[in-house]
């Protein structure tokens, strides 16, 4: 199985949102959706402060909740790998999957009736070409390989940088890692 | 077969309200980009950044913009802005054909018009006009890449007054006091070489929400090896957040930082002698003068504690002279804004950046020859010593002058070209005098994409085609890498615009000028220039962005004399320009104003979403970053009673109040201030997005102080203060 990772560089990220509308733009999201956004968090008082800007998104589980909780099997894993995505034609809308997200990444109905999130860009991938996201980042804060691969750049990021993900302790073993 | 019938019949009840979405609802959506997919090479527009860039589209219809990885103003990497430019093409408000204004059962309105009469209108207007008071009577603002075509046309014509807003409203005392300093601009791209850096010192930049690209890029670089980074912002900007050291300072007395800096580099000898003594003019004077001037004294001024301030001009001297006292960008602040970038430009020479790596670097542009074309005749008089010969060191428009000399019978000027600036708001203090200027100019053309305040004063409204429509010059910048792009278009003009070669030319041929565009088609003169360099259209079609060898030393040579365009010949720490026309030749401190009870310092800026006001209909823009917010720290809202999230009305002291906006309570301001986006509170209704979303800043600005030196307008001395709205 190979195992994805997206690693996003906090202490670099800038909070510029151009993640988001490359995505919208390489995926054709619809008006008034999102399959990424961004997050600023701020801590401490004036003029001692502190602010993490982090782009967030599905986090493709290894153990993915949606998938289990998806009554018709639409939710699944690409290939072999731990990529999740939605088979639009199995997906009866029932928001199963909205509910067993502990991330509120699949919090959009297309207008056409099916669950629509990330996809890690799969069908770039296939080509060789990081997500849309990460391509087109200007501050290049966003890291995308094969962490089962230990000379990958991921892995050696993660190796060498403090690092967090979020909610690890839902047990859904999230793929998106944060340096900090 | 029941269980696809019963997932059909869901699916079509997803989509209620959608429904062309009925028919593909239960099949897959193809992935995308596997239909057909075809690229053509553009240069950005939505900023002036320019970054070189690839349009896909599927099918025929757009489908994403990406940055050109050979391009060095973006390494492959478009911005938010530029990724979103996309849009502006299906933008449903744009400006869809000629518009002339009419007086109907006696109310004006506009109604369309062919091409044809909107020439034929201007060209009447025009003749008579030069009749009537001579040919030399038209200003041209501009802010664009189209704006040369009309430089051309109108002094073809005989008018050459010409500013552009990027000047007096916002680069212009950074370029005249370099000039004065060292001979030579910052230009764009900015001649930093922060890459290098090893310290970079930003004060009140906020690069990262101004995303000017290889800016960003570079700044990250340095910081992702090690830089320090000193920010100096009333505000926890978004580089401050990545900082070594944040320095709150009280908003307007960023000078007496800068001559505290100064007086530790020389009191602590931590300048770089051998620099300043191989290239510096009036070393003796300048710490003479910089003497009064201690850590101690500008707490008192700044509110900065002296150990801080002794702390980061160490630091900037450790890294000296990798050390870049960033130059800013918008810098017209408190009307004393060439002295304060004066001593920025000091503080550099000090430490010996300009013209070493981690600091400036020299500029070099592609030698390209203009197309044959006849030489437009010299003006008749000296527009420049009629209008704005209060400012003799200055050598282009100041538009807030021009537009001052074009009120009244008596006006300089009687007649305006407008290309892609929306004066309204990108000149502040002016709607008074605007609207004086409309009654008595005789003619007001406006050239845009997009309908905006401004194109309701127009006589004539001439749409253009967005970027993605058209061929403009090719980008050939003073920078790192001499570099050419090319902008082509990827569909043919929408609806009935036209691109900016196109309107000119075909203008002049109604005033007789047609000598001066001696081209049918723009692609000839494009490929005429570039087989002048050894390249083609073919090849640019193809590629987008060619690189050139450079022929001059990237930075100073070891041991090598400079001469500096100064009337010394060296970089002029004192300036004798400045002292020769009766200003001060070294900078000087003056308190700023302090906002009155219960009000507080309006700063205003850039976000990652938006270029001021000209993206906020942009509909993948708009929906990012719908309307602004003012910014209040905790403590000033409680005392306000305004809540977050609440909206209120912004007021300034002469009761003038905005539009209605959010409250961000936030501790990352200081409690004197507060912070809005610049470019929101749109007032044209035709812009049926941007239309109410959020307030303008500019509208509030009832203290505009004026740059004796360069002409500017200082945008930073007003005050607001925050009404509740009545729910």
């Amino acid at each position: 199985m190979i195992n994805y990772a997206m690693v996003i560089d906090t202490t670099a990220c800038i909070g510029c949102g151009d993640c988001v509308v490359a995505c919208k733009n390489e995926n054709h999201v619809p008006a008034g959706l999102n399959r990424d956004w961004v997050v600023e968090e701020t801590r401490g008082e004036y003029p001692h402060l502190y602010t993490e800007f982090r782009s967030e998104r599905c986090n493709h589980c290894g153990h993915a909740t949606c998938v289990t909780n998806c009554p018709t099997g639409a939710s699944h894993y690409w290939k072999d790998t731990n990529i999740v995505l939605v088979a639009s034609e199995k997906c009866t809308g029932c928001k199963a999957c909205i509910a067993a997200c502990p991330y509120d990444a699949r919090l959009i109905m297309h207008p056409q009736g099916y669950i629509d999130k990330c996809t890690f860009c799969h069908h770039r991938l296939e080509q060789g070409l990081d997500p849309a996201c990460v391509s087109t980042c200007p501050t290049g804060c966003m890291y995308f390989g094969i962490m089962n691969d230990p000379d990958s750049h991921v892995s050696r990021l993660l190796r060498s940088r403090i690092h967090k993900t979020l909610l690890p302790e839902t047990g859904n073993i999230p793929n998106v890692y944060y340096l900090v | 077969m029941q269980r696809r019938e019963f997932l059909k019949f869901s699916a079509l009840l997803g989509a209620a309200g959608a429904l062309p979405g009925l028919l593909g609802g239960c099949s897959a959506p193809p992935l995308p980009g596997s239909g057909e997919v075809s690229t053509r090479r553009t240069v950005c527009n939505i900023c002036f950044w320019q970054c070189a860039a690839t349009l896909y589209t599927e099918n025929g219809k757009p489908w994403k913009v990406v940055g050109n990885p050979e391009d060095p103003h973006c390494n492959g990497r478009l911005c938010t802005r530029g990724t979103g430019g996309i849009a502006s093409y299906s933008d449903p408000d744009r400006l869809k054909q000629p518009l002339i204004r009419v007086t109907r059962n006696g109310k004006q309105t506009f109604r369309p018009a062919s091409w044809e009469e909107a020439f034929d209108t201007i060209a009447g207007k025009m003749q008579a006009l030069a009749e009537q008071h001579g040919n030399d009577r038209i200003a041209l603002f501009s802010h664009g890449d189209g704006g040369k075509h009309f430089q051309r046309l109108l002094q073809a014509y005989g008018s050459h007054a010409y500013a552009r807003p990027s000047f007096a409203q916002c680069r212009g005392p950074r370029e005249t006091a370099f000039g004065l300093t060292f001979g030579e601009g910052v230009g764009s791209p900015d001649r930093t070489d922060m890459a290098n850096s090893r310290c970079i010192v930003l004060i009140g930049s906020h690069i990262g929400e101004n995303l000017h690209n290889s800016q960003v890029q570079t700044l990250m670089q340095a910081l992702d090896q090690g830089a320090t980074l000193i920010t100096v912002d009333p505000r926890f900007s978004v580089p401050a957040s990545k900082s070594r050291h944040w320095l709150p300072i009280k908003p307007g007395t960023d000078i007496a930082l800068l001559l505290a800096w100064m007086n530790i580099l020389i009191n602590e000898q931590l300048y770089d002698r051998e620099y300043v003594d191989q290239y510096c003019h009036g070393f003796e004077e300048l710490a003479r003068h910089v003497q009064p001037y201690t850590p101690e004294w500008a707490y008192l001024e700044t509110g900065l504690e002296p150990a801080l301030i002794r702390e980061t001009a160490r630091a900037m001297a450790r890294s000296a002279p990798a050390t870049l006292i960033h130059p800013g960008r918008h810098v017209t602040w408190y009307g004393d804004d060439t002295q304060r970038c004066r001593a920025i430009a000091i503080l550099n020479a000090l430490l010996g950046s300009w013209g070493q790596p981690g600091g400036f670097y020299q500029q070099e542009k592609v030698d390209l020859p203009p197309y044959p074309a006849p030489k437009p005749p010299e003006p008749k008089h000296d527009w420049m010593a009629a209008v704005q010969g209060d400012y003799p060191l200055v050598t282009t428009g100041i538009s807030n002058a021009l537009i001052d000399h074009s009120v009244g019978p008596e006006a300089f000027f009687k007649g305006w070209f407008i290309y892609a600036t929306n004066l309204t708001t990108t000149i502040p203090g002016i709607r008074r005098q605007l609207k004086q200027a409309v009654e008595s100019l005789e003619l007001i053309v406006v050239v845009d994409t997009m309908p905006a305040e401004i194109t309701g004063y127009a006589d004539v409204v001439l749409p253009e085609c967005t970027y993605l429509e058209r061929y403009d010059d090719l980008r050939n910048k003073a920078e790192r890498t001499p570099t050419l792009a090319l902008r082509s278009p990827a569909f043919p003009p929408r609806h009935n615009s036209k691109p900016a070669w196109w309107i000119s030319r075909e203008l002049a041929g109604r005033l007789d000028l047609g000598n001066y565009f001696p081209w049918q088609d723009y692609r000839d003169v494009l490929d005429w220039q570039l087989q002048q360099v050894g390249s083609s259209l073919e090849e640019m079609e193809r590629i987008g962005v060619k690189a050139f060898p450079r022929k001059t030393p990237l930075y100073f040579e070891s041991g090598k004399p400079v001469k500096f365009n100064t009337p010394s010949n060296r970089i002029e720490l004192y300036s004798q320009h400045l002292a020769r026309t009766g200003y001060d030749p070294l900078p000087k401190y003056t308190p700023p104003e302090r906002p009155p009870e219960g009000y507080f310092h309006l700063n205003y800026g850039r976000a990652a979403a938006h270029t001021f006001g000209r993206t906020i209909n942009n509909p993948l823009l708009f929906e990012l970053m719908p309307e602004n917010t003012i910014w209040v720290h905790p403590a000033s809202a409680a005392k306000l009673g305004v809540g977050n999230g609440e909206y209120v009305r912004l007021k300034n002291p002469e009761g003038t109040h905005s539009h209605r906006i959010r409250v961000r309570v936030t501790q990352r301001i200081r409690p004197d201030s507060v912070f809005m986006v610049h470019g929101f509170g749109h007032t044209d209704p035709r812009q049926r997005l941007a239309h109410g979303a959020g307030a303008d800043d500019a509208g509030l600005m009832h203290n505009v102080k004026i740059d004796p030196v360069m002409g500017g307008t200082g945008m930073r001395a007003s005050f607001v203060t925050l009404v509740r709205e009545e729910a």
